[in-house]
């Protein structure tokens, strides 16, 4: 199955997050099983799948977002650029500086537009004010948020709309210059127009990044991917370039959820 | 299908009748203390009231020792309790999900927090009172600060367990570690709330009596030495209260009122704040 990706890629890519036999539990719940895969640098890599396949689960792995909660635990091997994050010697707090990643909901800092870009780069960098101003400014027009933002920086980035605020978020997300964006659902709760300006987003943002998207829309998945991965009760059924998965899929399970007869 | 509308329609009618019954009790009791408190009280409260000491027996006077003496004591014990509280119920919220101590703590404080505040006034009196040989404000704020303490604690936990896991997700996934999460996101998230409990056992402690009796006890002249025995409103109130003395009575019934229009401001300010902050 790795081997399709790099067949159908043509030019040969470098991997940037490789999956061994990479199992995942909640307490005993075995969410994700024996995972194998490989998403290659510098382009938007999908997940698409029914609810509850293990798609967000694996998305949280690649940053140990799991972390946070007692009782999650994984197996197997996860490399990024082929060191295993799951040793217990990874920095997980410098891996998510590496590895960064937007949410479902936006989820902006209460406090100034401005600090809730400039809080992730302080973690890491000590920038003399003049190069943050330029920062925080680069990190907005990345994300399309700059033009109708700039006059009001110091207001409360809750007072955003939700389009804004999650655009605020993915603003955020690469000001800290992350190699890999991990995007979680990032339109679910967003208008179209919103949707749109993600989704050309992503599309501008796989020249400097790795993206990796969960998406329950496959218009989305087809729209904004260049990988496809379909997932089923925590195992990866197929993955392929998108233009296949979405035109001549291998496995009988993924044609019927791509055509709608399942899920 | 019409029997049943109307069942419901009457069992509504009923049951709301119920409840409005039972709020006008509760509300009626209320209003009944405020206004008594108010026909009662705004005769004691002159210029007098706030430029002279409490009286010695048979003569007149006012309460500005017991009032100053109140808000030293109340000052002490909330700036020894909140830093306190504000600590371990932050520990309580963000870092004690692992292991036996949170959920110990977390009960000890619960017992704290419903201890009878005379049990509290005689272990600061054993504590400090027995050792020193003499009543203090130092040991009234101290037994103050013991209830302020637990207040704190509970609704600065629960006010952190109001913020959304997806702001502590959101800000570690930037690579914040906890300490930085902590300080600048998720307390700064609750800080409202936080601010509305430390409000609260200020009121909380403002009319406490009992903890006092035991520990500042009362003194009849001016004094700003927390060394001193203390005078404070509660236990100003108690024995003039207690006195045969018609102008006593009169500074009791004020002093009363001073206290619970002083705990209505806080309690109106605290909600004020905290609607603003959560107006989002």
């Amino acid at each position: 199955m790795n081997d399709t990706i790099m067949e159908t890629g043509g030019t040969a890519m470098r991997t940037k997050i490789r999956a061994r036999n990479f199992n995942f539990y909640y307490g005993k719940f075995h969410a994700l099983k024996n995972i194998n895969l490989d998403i290659p640098e510098q382009q938007v890599t999908a997940f698409i799948g029914p609810s509850g396949c293990g798609k967000s689960t694996l998305l949280r792995t690649f940053n140990r977002m799991y972390d946070l909660y007692p009782g999650q635990t994984s197996e197997g091997e996860l490399l990024l650029d082929g060191q295993n994050i799951l040793d217990k010697s990874t920095d997980v707090n410098k891996l998510r500086a590496r590895v960064g990643m937007v949410f479902q909901k936006p989820t902006p800092f209460p406090m100034s537009i401005y600090d809730n870009i400039a809080f992730g780069v302080k973690l890491y960098e000590r920038l003399p004010k003049s190069e943050m101003n330029d920062r925080v400014e680069w990190a907005l027009r990345k994300a399309a948020l700059w033009d109708e933002v700039k006059d009001k920086l110091n207001q409360n980035g809750l007072s955003l709309s939700g389009g804004q605020q999650q655009r605020l978020c993915i603003a955020r997300a690469v000001a800290v210059k992350p190699e890999v964006v991990l995007l979680d659902e990032p339109t679910s709760a967003l208008d179209p127009i919103s949707t749109a300006k993600i989704e050309e987003l992503v599309y501008e943002l796989k020249a400097d990044y790795t993206i990796a998207i969960v998406t329950h829309n496959m218009q989305q998945a087809a729209r904004v991917s260049d990988y496809t991965a379909y997932m089923y009760l925590g195992e990866m059924v197929e993955m392929n370039s998108t233009d296949i998965i979405f035109t001549n899929p291998k496995q009988k399970a993924t044609e019927d959820y791509i055509t709608g007869k399942f899920g | 299908m019409i029997s049943l509308y109307l069942r419901r329609r009457v069992v509504n009618r009923f049951n709301m009748l119920a409840s409005l019954a039972t709020m006008g009790v509760g509300l009626g009791a209320l209003a009944w203390i405020l206004f008594t408190l108010l026909h009662k009280g705004i005769d004691g409260i002159n210029w007098t009231t706030f430029s002279q000491m409490t009286p010695p027996p048979g003569s007149s006077g006012g309460l500005l020792n017991a009032i100053v003496g109140s808000l030293l004591m109340t000052l002490g014990a909330v700036a020894v309790g909140t830093p306190i509280g504000i600590l371990a119920g932050t520990y309580l919220a963000e870092f004690g999900q692992r292991g036996w101590l949170a959920p110990v703590t977390r009960f000890v404080n619960d017992i704290l927090l419903s201890a009878p505040s005379i049990v509290i006034g005689l272990f600061v009196y054993e504590l400090v009172v027995v050792r020193l040989k003499h009543f203090s404000g130092w040991a009234g704020a101290a037994a103050l600060a013991l209830i302020v303490i637990p207040v704190v604690v509970r609704t600065t936990e629960n006010m952190l367990r109001l913020v959304p896991n997806s702001l502590r997700e959101a800000s570690a996934a930037l690579g914040a570690p906890q300490w930085r999460i902590v300080t600048f996101v998720t307390l700064r998230a609750s800080q409202a709330g936080i601010i509305t409990g430390v409000l609260l056992a200020v009121a909380r402690i403002s009319g406490e009596t009992a903890p006092l009796l035991f520990t500042a006890l009362n003194n009849q002249f001016w004094t700003l030495n927390m060394n001193n025995p203390m005078a404070n409103l509660p236990v100003a109130i108690f024995q003039m209260a207690m006195s045969p003395y018609d102008d006593w009575h009169h500074l009791a019934w004020a002093g009363a009122l001073l206290i619970t229009l002083a705990v209505l401001g806080l309690s109106i300010l605290a909600r004020t704040f905290f609607r603003q902050k959560y107006k989002l």
